[in-house]
């Protein structure tokens, strides 16, 4: 582990991944002011609509939420550019399931960026209607966009989605929970941004895994981020 | 079960041989047929004034509420007139059940049933008597909807599940009796709501039903009648009343320590050895105590101080099913000569053998105090016996409150709330799936369940709409409605698989998250020991020992939902906060602790420490008056102290607290945090509060109220409940492995976005009316601010009083509340950077 991932950094909203730098911002999205691109993960949009054929009548606001928060982002950042990282539809169904107001609101907003889709594996083939692109990966400078991190691969400059990154603290007998950015100063993955994702916590395998020199969680509290070393972590 | 009183080895429903009986006229024995009457008699016994009575509503065809203390022969009372009536005989045409049981508990119903058997059989009577749970085996199930018992005796959510089958108007067409046991224990929570409802069908499928409860001694008779009419009525004219006299009263004793009596704290550990000292000179005690923590340090106290080898067990809800069932059983058997019970053994059979019950710590109500004491299975002629054991000054007040409760017999309770809007959505769907029904009627019939007799059409209209579509504005549902209406308008189940998952999901009470304790280090690991809740598990660290089933045990991990731990050996344990199931202090039991407060005449009954203590308080500051609110505030370690003397109770004092520093936080007051306890809320702050009327104003439970329940956790909590009950949300199903992805859906998540996209949506008005009307503590506090309104009396003191010093001594122990999520998360990050930087982290407590 690193020195400079061993204690929080004094900034905590700021990362820096293979020497960009990035705002991490309480919604889940990610901000990289230099190029004015705003990055957001796993949208999930019509999460809650896939459980009704079974009988289980979730409340159908999930997608208006997501989007609605997605369009509050983009009007604090007004970036030039919108990357979504993959799994932003549910399932192949999901863009059919929409209701007439968020398809207005997704359009509104792919009309008013250049708007990036990256396939997930929720969504291999997101629909190409909606306006914007779709891709597998993106390359930006130092950093490569994919939807999930590849253990394989050299991780320099990877940003990424799909694991819903979350992580726990101690303080107090109290443990909290929170979704968190994860990066090793290397490889940077985001918190899902949809209001139905759940999350994994950052010490499954899964996820720390992928960062065998140790990393960085930075949680997302109600008004502030705030960066903890691995080992300060708990399941 | 045997007798120590006499040896003589008999069920535990029979009657004991009572003064009250050979009063009994004899002419009232000829109620009683021939067979029965010499039944009596080969046992020596005469029936009780309340069983006879019983048997005469039945023969007028009415509805009995029988209130009897234990030992009262209660159970047999109940079943007597099923009996009688059975040995009649039965039509040919009568098929299907004929009297139903349902009891809250499990392990009740086959208690019953074994007792049941005996004077069938004495009787010669030819009579099917079965069970039917959550444990009987599918076939036995199936065989008894096929060909139903004459008695059956089941718990409410499994005649849930016997509703919810299109045979029920088979099964249940010919029931003549349903007799509830322990009703005190069911009417006012959801199981009891569900069991109503339960009770609303099957008077529709047979009209002529009548309805027996059973009830310890309660407070309000008239409630429970009412809950058992079809009216929901208090004045009900159909249900009897049948009141059991009294008996000897109990014996009550205060341990009056011969170790210096501790200042706060819950753990009576300073008394143990003077407890240990009673059991040794008793048969067999049941010794009580408030919470999980507290039973295990008390076990384990006691087990270091057992020189003699007594067997002494331990019993409470988070021990594995099997250990508890062999407690139990030693119990009965009267091989144990102690055992430290939670709330786990509050309800059940009575025990024979045992003869003292030991209450440690404050009993906090004195109903609940005198149904503890009522497990003695004591004779109706001989006074039971019991010893409190305060844990500190307070408690030796409350303790000697509740003891003149208990002899004024003033008992606590709190009046009936309407039944939940989420368990009528589960009874729905239920009577869905037995068929179709007509809104109108199922309407009409919902309305006769006591707790729904006020429902209105338009909340039970949205919640058949929740059902059928999920009750949501944007109509995006409509082609996966669960019920579909045929051409009549009748409502019917849309598909077979939501009558597995119905069934799947039948009942009212959700669990909290737990984990299974397992001994050993490898993933397969050894013995099951029993459940933590998972929140116990996450403050623990690996190598933090901690004591649980009455080891000392050393936490090595989770895998997956097991919390693995090994032996510790030796040392201290850490017990950390472990808050489940603490009750507040009653209302009732508040306001005699606050008249004596305030009569030092009545000092002189207290132990010398205690009376010293407050007359201490009257020298230094003044008494708490019994009407209006003392507020004392004193600086100490550079902080400013404030200390109220409420005496609402611990959850009303927590919501106090959450106000308080809310509104000094407008002030510019700087708060820092605040304890509550039963009594009193302290809460300390950067600068002084001077305007106690300002602070203590009743506005605050008007928008601070509002905007904080909204994020509560509470309320978070709740809904959670709400959305599990009504079928929105599984239930986390223990055992089901975490594959990755969470396998259930987060209730928090869907809480956001529902309460900001349709925040009237039904499940959240049931939300908040749980949260508000189920929050009697919100109740308690609004009325203590009116009632002190104009009169609060503020002391600046110089320095802490006596009164303070137990509520200060807290602080260290209990987690500070008040600090936001970000404000804890900063601290915890602070304190890395302290670390990190060399720098000590400054954790320090404001005293």
């Amino acid at each position: 582990m690193s020195a400079a991932a061993e204690s929080p950094a004094p900034d905590q909203g700021a990362l820096e991944v293979n020497g960009a730098g990035l705002i991490a911002d309480l919604s889940g999205a990610l901000y990289w002011p230099t190029r004015r691109l705003l990055v957001v993960a796993d949208l999930h949009l019509e999460k809650g609509s896939s459980y009704a054929p079974s009988g289980q009548l979730l409340p159908p606001y999930d997608s208006t939420a997501t989007l609605e928060r997605l369009a509050t982002v983009c009007r604090r950042y007004r970036p030039s550019r919108v990357l979504c990282l993959g799994d932003s539809f549910h399932d192949g169904e999901a863009s059919a399931r929409l209701a007439a107001e968020d398809r207005a609101r997704i359009e509104a907003l792919t009309a008013a960026h250049d708007w990036t889709w990256l396939c997930g594996n929720h969504d291999p083939e997101p629909p190409a209607d909606w306006g914007g692109r779709v891709e597998r990966e993106l390359v930006e400078g130092p950093l490569l966009f994919r939807h999930e991190a590849l253990a394989d691969r050299p991780a320099a400059g990877e940003v990424s989605g799909h694991f819903h990154p979350k992580a726990s603290v101690k303080v107090r007998f109290r443990r909290l929970t929170a979704r968190c950015f994860v990066t090793d100063g290397r490889r940077l993955i985001l918190p899902a941004f949809g209001a139905y994702t759940g999350g994994l916590n950052v010490l499954e395998p899964a996820i720390a895994g992928l960062f065998p020199r140790g990393f960085q969680a930075t949680l997302l509290g109600k008004r502030q981020a705030f960066a903890y070393p691995k080992r300060a972590l708990v399941f | 079960m045997g007798d120590a009183l006499d040896g003589v080895s008999r069920p535990a429903i029979l009657p004991r041989v009572s003064p009250d009986s050979a009063a009994l006229d004899r002419s009232d024995d000829a109620a009683l047929p021939a067979r029965f009457d010499a039944w009596f008699a080969r046992r020596g016994w005469r029936p009780h004034g309340h069983q006879l009575a019983m048997l005469e509503a039945a023969r007028a065809g009415r509805s009995a509420l029988l209130v009897a203390p234990t030992g009262g022969g209660k159970t047999l009372a109940g079943f007597l007139p099923s009996l009688v009536q059975l040995a009649e005989g039965r039509g040919s045409e009568d098929v299907g059940i004929h009297t139903l049981y349902v009891s809250p508990l499990k392990a009740l119903t086959v208690d019953i049933h074994r007792n049941l058997l005996s004077p069938i059989e004495e009787l010669d009577l030819e009579v099917r008597c079965e069970t039917r749970t959550g444990d009987t085996p599918q076939a036995k199930r199936q065989r008894q909807r096929r060909r139903p018992p004459d008695i059956l005796l089941t718990t409410p959510e499994s005649l849930a599940l016997l509703l919810s089958y299109h045979d029920a108007p088979q099964i249940f067409g010919g029931l003549a009796c349903v007799v509830v046991d322990e009703l005190h224990a069911l009417a006012d929570n959801k199981r009891g709501d569900l069991l109503s409802l339960g009770l609303a069908r099957l008077q529709g499928l047979s009209p002529g039903l009548r309805r027996v409860g059973l009830s310890a001694t309660v407070r309000d008779v008239d409630g429970l009648a009412a809950w058992l009419s079809t009216t929901g009525r208090r004045e009900d004219p159909a249900v009897a009343r049948v009141l059991a006299s009294g008996g000897a009263k109990a014996e009550i004793d205060i341990l009056t320590t011969r170790e210096r009596l501790p200042w706060s704290g819950h753990m009576a550990v300073h008394a143990l050895p003077e407890v240990y000292e009673r059991i040794r000179r008793t048969r067999t005690a049941l010794v009580f105590v408030n919470t999980r923590a507290q039973a295990e340090l008390v076990f384990q106290g006691l087990w270091h101080l057992n020189d003699d080898k007594l067997p002494i067990g331990l019993h409470h809800g988070s021990l594995a099913a099997e250990q508890r069932r062999k407690v139990e059983a030693a119990i009965a058997r009267g091989a144990l000569r102690a055992v430290v019970a939670t709330s786990s053994l509050d309800l059940g059979v009575d025990w024979a053998a045992v003869d003292l019950v030991v209450q440690i710590g404050a009993p906090k109500g004195v109903s609940r105090l005198m149904q503890r004491i009522g497990r003695a299975n004591h004779r109706l002629d001989i006074p039971s016996r019991a010893l409190l054991v305060p844990a500190n000054r307070f408690e030796v007040l409350e303790c000697r409150a509740a003891v003149e409760g208990v002899r004024a017999e003033t008992l606590d309770g709190d009046p009936p709330l309407p039944g939940g809007l989420d368990v009528l959505a589960q009874h729905i769907l239920g009577t869905a799936c037995a068929g179709p029904f007509e809104p109108d009627a199922l309407f009409d019939e919902v309305r006769r369940a006591a707790p729904y007799s006020d429902l209105a059409r338009g909340d039970f209209d949205d919640v058949l709409d929740y059902v059928a579509t999920g009750g949501y504005a944007l109509r995006s549902y409509q082609r996966y409605r669960r019920l579909s209406r045929d051409a009549g308008g009748r409502y019917k189940i849309a598909s077979p698989r939501h009558i597995k998952r119905y069934r799947m999901n039948v009942g009212t009470i959700v669990e909290a998250p737990t984990l299974t304790v397992r001994l050993g280090r490898g993933h397969s690991g050894g013995r099951v020991l029993g459940e933590v809740e998972e929140y116990f598990a996450m403050g623990l660290e690996p190598g933090d020992s901690f004591v649980f089933a009455g080891e000392l045990l050393r936490f090595e991990g989770i895998r997956e939902t097991t919390l693995v731990a090994s032996r510790a050996q030796g040392g201290e344990p850490a017990v950390p906060a472990y808050v489940g199931g603490r009750l507040p202090l009653s209302t009732h039991l508040a306001d005699r602790v606050r008249a004596m407060l305030e009569d030092p005449q009545a000092w002189g009954a207290l132990p010398e420490a205690v009376s010293e203590w407050l007359r201490l308080q009257q020298w230094r500051s003044v008494m708490p008056p019994a009407e209006g609110l003392l507020v004392e505030t004193f600086p100490r370690g550079g902080k400013a102290f404030l200390v109220a003397y409420c005496f609402e109770g611990r959850n009303a004092h927590q919501t106090l607290g959450m106000l308080l520093t809310r509104r000094m936080e407008r002030a510019g007051l700087g708060p820092l945090g605040f304890v509550a306890t039963d009594y009193v809320i302290a809460v300390w702050s950067l600068k002084p509060a001077e305007d106690m009327d300002a602070l203590f104003d009743q506005d605050m439970l008007g928008d601070d109220l509002e905007e904080w329940m909204a994020e509560s956790s509470m309320l978070r909590r709740t809904f959670r409940n709400v959305a599990v009950i009504a079928g929105l949300i599984e239930p986390r199903h223990p055992g089901r492995e975490k594959s990755g992805r969470q396998v259930t859906f987060n209730a928090d998540l869907i809480y956001d976005v529902l309460r900001k996209h349709q925040p009237d949506h039904v499940l959240l008005r049931a939300t908040r009316r749980d949260a508000a009307g189920g929050l009697t503590d919100i109740g308690r506090l609004g009325a203590m601010l009116a009632r002190v309104k104009g009169r609060i009396r503020h002391r600046a003191l110089e320095k802490v009083s006596p009164l303070a010093v137990p509520v200060l001594l807290q602080i260290g122990k209990e987690q500070v509340y008040g600090l936001a999520f970000d404000e804890l998360l900063d601290e915890g990050a602070q304190a890395l950077i302290a670390e990190a930087t060399g720098g000590r982290p400054q954790a320090e407590l404001p005293i």
